[in-house]
């Protein structure tokens, strides 16, 4: 069981009350792209042990769209963040590193 | 004229640890615009005479409220028969503004669940802390209600007001209905 805070309005609930939107920071590619580029957009997913950047919804609460960085395998969150943005922030990216040094994730470290 | 009814019709249950009641018809306007103009502020606080709320609030005297629904987003209640005007009033006062306002009274159900074990009832439902010391009252809050969306507040001690979906209104009764049946109290919250 999750307990995320909705980082619009504040709340903290349990993960029922949100619905998960799949993988945080995709990049879209769209006409103009090539097929290797359209194929890794559309197809290719993270699959780690440990830590993990996602979208979430409070589809049950305010139906804000968030962003949550977690980990796949003690089920720790590690904090929630706006979802206008293009990547994870640095302190949210300090903490993890505190609790899991040398993470990676895609680009983010 | 067409007879107006609420999704129940102000069905009731009270042979329970606690009273079920549709509360029958209610006037609610949804306002949605950006909660820190003073154009919608004043917009709901105009037409309902109580205070604009604290985010994850609500303030309510009687028919009249303002919830907290979202960061942009208002539940204005006020008396089923005033609504029209209601909705004249904030269209007076949004001219200028970008905002919406529509009438959802018909499109939502308002039940009321009253008694000393309203508050044990309703934590069998919603997956939210509801001890007297974490939900206290002009606290506002939308969750669901086993498998329906429901937000709810505290219209007055042991007594909370809950909104659903008027198309869930037979299910949310019976759910109160069967978290309320007589000998179910928990008697957690009573130490």
């Amino acid at each position: 069981m999750l307990i995320l805070t909705c980082p619009c309005c504040g709340v903290t609930g349990e993960e029922t009350e949100f619905h998960a939107g799949g993988e945080a920071h995709l990049k879209r590619f769209g006409p103009g792209s090539s097929e290797d580029q359209f194929e890794e957009y559309l197809f290719m997913r993270e699959n780690p042990k440990g830590v993990h950047f996602e979208r979430w919804r409070h589809v049950n609460g305010c139906g804000k769209w968030f962003h949550a960085a977690r980990n796949t395998v003690t089920l720790e969150v590690y904090g929630t963040y706006a979802a206008q943005t293009h990547e994870p922030p640095a302190d949210l990216r300090d903490k993890i590193t505190e609790k899991v040094p040398g993470w990676t994730w895609r680009e983010f470290q | 004229m067409s007879n107006i009814v609420s999704a129940l019709n102000n069905k009731a249950y009270a042979d329970g640890i606690a009273e079920v009641r549709e509360i029958g018809l209610q006037g609610m306007i949804t306002l949605r615009g950006d909660l820190a103009s003073s154009a919608v502020k004043s917009a709901a606080t105009s037409v309902t005479g109580v205070k604009m709320p604290a985010p994850g609030h609500a303030n309510s005297d009687g028919q009249h409220g303002i919830c907290w629904m979202s960061p942009d987003e208002l539940l204005v209640l006020c008396p089923y028969d005033a609504v029209a005007d209601t909705l004249e009033k904030m269209g007076k006062s949004l001219a200028k503004a970008h905002a919406l306002y529509v009438d959802v009274s018909d499109a939502r159900a308002v039940f009321e669940l009253s008694g000393p074990h309203a508050r044990e009832v309703l934590a069998k439902l919603v997956p939210v802390d509801l001890s007297p010391a974490a939900f206290t009252s002009g606290m506002f809050r939308r969750s669901r209600m086993a498998q329906i969306p429901a937000a709810f507040w505290l219209h007055a001690p042991d007594s909370f007001r809950i909104v659903t979906f008027r198309s869930n209104a037979q299910y949310a009764f019976d759910l109160l209905k069967v978290a309320a049946q007589p000998g179910s109290e928990v008697g957690y919250f009573k130490g």
